[in-house]
């Protein structure tokens, strides 16, 4: 049976991400852990995150996160990222008045402006609730949902990738961001599969059914 | 604009159990808020907040593990309230499997709470409750008051300063109660739910005293709510989570369908 590792860096809630990858593949053995030979055993990866990016980050590098990440990067399974785990991922942010963060990606992480408005509303932040998610590539992780479908979205900061090549798919909310980020083995999404009821449960499922190609 | 406004049901638990009944024609356990869950989840239900008016220390490690069991099996986002007075016990919920935790009179007694709570766990995860009631006289400009106890107690503090403060202190989302309106279904108070929502530029969850589909319509485009909560109409069967989307969007609201 496969094997998928949830890496856990310390910072808050796993069970969900945990629980939805079993319900969508049952049988699958999820670990939590922060153990690289264990990860390195897992036949994928999953970096989950929320809260703030500095401490995220700093909690990351001290946990060695970041050699986690390369290993599994470099070893062609399939990587899966989520929300602030995505944002890890870019270059900066501009959370907590501007932080380093890991430099895997080009681009940087950006604040939801306040005062936005569109169409006479105004537009509130934090980014909270269901979204439209607009598919620019195909990919093995969209099998089986329809472009435009909402995923459930709770997020102050958007990714802005440097690379357009890199962008899978998009979102608008008072500025278009990107939403989802795809190289090689590698699949980054901002919004919570986890929480995101059938759209989501499907993307797991595809995660879980990925080999990592293109 | 894209993101769709949510509709919440709300289900008040009691050691392990719903209350206030819930009748659902083919549910056979209308008391297992797992089963109750579950099915406004098939329905479409954007989140669903659990009210946990338990009394006793027992009752409240039963909620625990009524939301692990629920948290492994619906796949939206859940929300829980009642007894939040600190960070231990929003650890304990947020292990358990809750997304957000709502905070009502501990925000009140110690405001420093939520401000704390925020910092640790994110303010994406700390919803401030605000049960408000009117207290201006007619001819007088609208004026609301937080209050306790079920309405029965005033705090003397202005609804919209608090939902300021509590946004200032890191709240992530209001969800707004209006006690004159909570039960007697004749619609959620739009005055207040537009002072607030106006006044502070996180989402309100409009709640109290929906009894009909153009209640919940109203909430959005009069109150200007982001989301909109409801028990009753819900839980009786009247109305499906799907049929009270139908009606939004037929009135020009997006939802997510």
């Amino acid at each position: 049976m496969s094997s998928v590792a949830v890496i856990d860096y310390g910072m808050g809630n796993l069970h969900s991400v945990a629980k939805a990858l079993e319900h969508v593949k049952p049988g699958v053995e999820v670990r939590v852990t922060n153990d690289p030979v264990v990860i390195a055993d897992s036949d994928r990866v999953v970096l989950p995150g929320v809260g703030a990016i500095r401490d995220c980050v700093a909690q990351m590098l001290a946990c060695g996160v970041d050699r986690e990440v390369a290993d599994t990067l470099a070893s062609g399974k399939p990587f899966l990222s989520i929300c602030v785990g995505y944002q890890a991922l870019m270059q900066s942010s501009e959370e907590n008045g501007g932080s380093k963060c890991l430099a895997v990606y080009p681009g940087e992480v950006k604040q939801f402006a306040s005062g936005m408005t569109e169409n006479q509303q105004r537009l509130k932040v934090p980014h909270m609730g269901w979204n439209r998610v607009t598919q620019t590539i195909d990919h093995p992780l969209w099998h089986n949902i329809a472009d435009q479908s909402r995923f459930y979205f709770v997020h102050s900061y958007y990714v802005k990738a440097q690379n357009s090549d890199q962008v899978a798919g998009k979102c608008h909310y008072g500025v278009d961001f990107d939403v989802a980020l795809s190289d090689k083995n590698s699949f980054c999404v901002q919004f919570h599969p986890e929480k995101s009821h059938t759209a989501g449960l499907q993307l797991l499922s595809n995660f879980l059914n990925w080999n990592g190609c293109l | 604009m894209a993101l769709a406004k949510r509709i919440i049901p709300c289900l008040d638990v009691e050691n392990g159990r719903v209350v206030k009944g819930v009748k659902f024609l083919d549910i056979r356990d209308a008391g297992d808020p797992v089963e109750v869950a579950k099915r406004y989840n098939e329905q479409g239900a954007d989140e669903i907040t659990f009210l946990d008016i338990t009394a006793t220390h027992e009752g409240r490690d039963t909620m625990v593990h009524t939301v692990e069991k629920i948290a492994a099996q619906v796949f939206i986002p859940l929300t829980v309230g009642g007894g939040i007075r600190s960070c231990d016990d929003i650890r304990a919920m947020l292990n358990a499997g809750a997304d957000k935790v709502s905070i009502n009179s501990a925000a009140i007694y110690n405001p420093e709470f939520v401000r704390e709570a925020a910092d640790r766990f994110g303010s994406q995860c700390i919803v401030v409750a605000i049960d408000a009631k009117k207290v201006s006289t007619d001819g007088e400009s609208e004026r609301w008051e937080i209050f306790t106890h079920g309405g029965r107690k005033t705090t003397g503090i202005d609804a919209v300063h608090w939902a300021i403060k509590m946004a200032e202190y890191g709240a992530g989302e209001i969800l707004l109660t209006s006690m004159d309106q909570d039960g007697v279904k004749s619609g959620y108070d739009l005055g207040v739910t537009r002072a607030i929502s106006d006044a502070v530029n996180i989402p309100i969850i409009a709640s109290g005293g929906v009894g009909n589909l153009q209640h919940l319509v109203d909430g959005v485009k009069l109150g200007g709510a982001d989301a909109v909560l409801a028990a009753s109409i819900f839980h009786f069967g009247e109305y499906s989570v799907l049929e009270a989307k139908d009606f939004m969007q037929e009135q020009g609201i997006e939802v997510r369908l």
